[in-house]
């Protein structure tokens, strides 16, 4: 690989890095609310208007004017909140826990589906092209059919007889 | 109709099937709110003091389980009322306990300070507790006898909605009391 390449996927490493560092130790408002869940209403907290989510959002403005961390601060609301607050997924147990199995085995069976359907298409293709083709006949008409080609010189014979 | 097309409408028809079992099966013995049967157990951090608060360490007095938060209206009127209820029966083995929910430490303790809550206060821990009780809102209050067993009416709101649900409510604490 060329230098000159490797110099310019080093600057591409180096740009994309340097906002998410800005970020965690810069966090804006704006980040946060839209990284954090009201824990009323189950919306991100930009756009609840719970009393909750204004507390909320009072709490992280007076965390980033103090100089915490994004993940600082998360932590400290996970610690008021449970983790829940950053990490609105269902939980990972008892019933819940078919939220996240059902969606990776319907996409597995429909997977399955899709193949199965495709190599029979492929296979009913296959067969139709193995068929004997008919030879064209030489004279340019299409060929009888044997049997009746039979018939016909059977017809014929008892004419000539 | 194809072998392969039964099949697969078969199994549609049994996945749907299942599911819906499922579902049922999740309503009829998980999270309704609990009225009946042993009380679910809990260990939370105290907010009125150092330490944490466990149910089973107050087993053998009859408990007043009280879901509140600072930023709920009804809160504020019901607070009073449970803690009247916290003065008169605790000399008969009645403890109050307010359990905050969804809230900031603070928020909560500022709370229990200007609304005279004497009565222990401790706060939940993520959700997990408001599942065991199947509450849906605040404030919700359950009664628990000296076994440790729901009884009375659980009460969705406040405890002085009306004279009936006070009624409830001094009803329900006498059977936990018995």
């Amino acid at each position: 690989m060329s230098t000159r390449l490797l110099a310019a996927l080093g600057l591409l490493v180096l740009g994309l890095a340097a906002p998410a560092s800005a970020s965690e130790e810069r966090p804006t408002l704006a980040e946060l609310e839209s990284e954090t869940v009201c824990p009323v209403c189950g919306s991100t907290v930009d756009q609840s208007n719970a009393p909750v989510a204004d507390r909320m959002r009072a709490f992280m403005r007076a965390r980033i004017v103090a100089g915490d961390t994004k993940s600082e601060i998360k932590r400290q609301l996970v610690a008021e909140f449970g983790p829940r607050v950053v990490e609105p997924a269902p939980p990972k147990r008892g019933f819940d826990l078919l939220a996240w199995l059902l969606p990776g085995a319907g996409l597995a069976v429909a997977a399955v589906a899709v193949g199965v359907a495709a190599t029979r298409w492929s296979r009913r293709r296959e067969g139709d092209d193995s068929a004997p083709a008919v030879e064209p006949a030489k004279n340019g008409k299409a060929p009888l059919d044997a049997d009746l080609e039979r018939r016909l010189d059977e017809e014929l014979a008892r004419f000539e007889a | 109709m194809s072998v392969a097309l039964r099949v697969g409408q078969v199994a549609a028809v049994a996945l749907v099937a299942s599911l819906l079992g499922l579902l049922a099966w999740k309503l009829a013995n998980g999270e309704g709110r609990r009225a009946t049967g042993p009380a679910p157990g809990f260990a939370l951090e105290r907010l009125d003091r150092e330490g944490t608060l466990s149910l089973a360490s107050l087993r053998g007095k009859a408990v007043v389980v009280n879901f509140w938060a600072s930023w709920c209206g009804p809160c504020r009127d019901e607070a009073a009322v449970l803690d009247d209820a916290w003065q008169k029966y605790r000399g008969r083995g009645l403890v109050v306990v307010g359990v905050a929910v969804r809230d900031f430490s603070e928020d909560s303790r500022r709370f229990a300070r200007k609304y005279g809550m004497t009565y222990p206060i401790v706060k939940a821990n993520g959700n997990r507790v408001e599942r065991q009780y199947g509450i849906t809102g605040v404030p919700e209050t359950f009664f628990v006898d000296r076994q440790g067993n729901l009884v009375g009416d659980p009460i969705a709101g406040p405890v002085d909605a009306s004279e009936e649900i006070e009624q409830r409510f001094e009803a329900s604490i006498e059977a936990a009391l018995a």
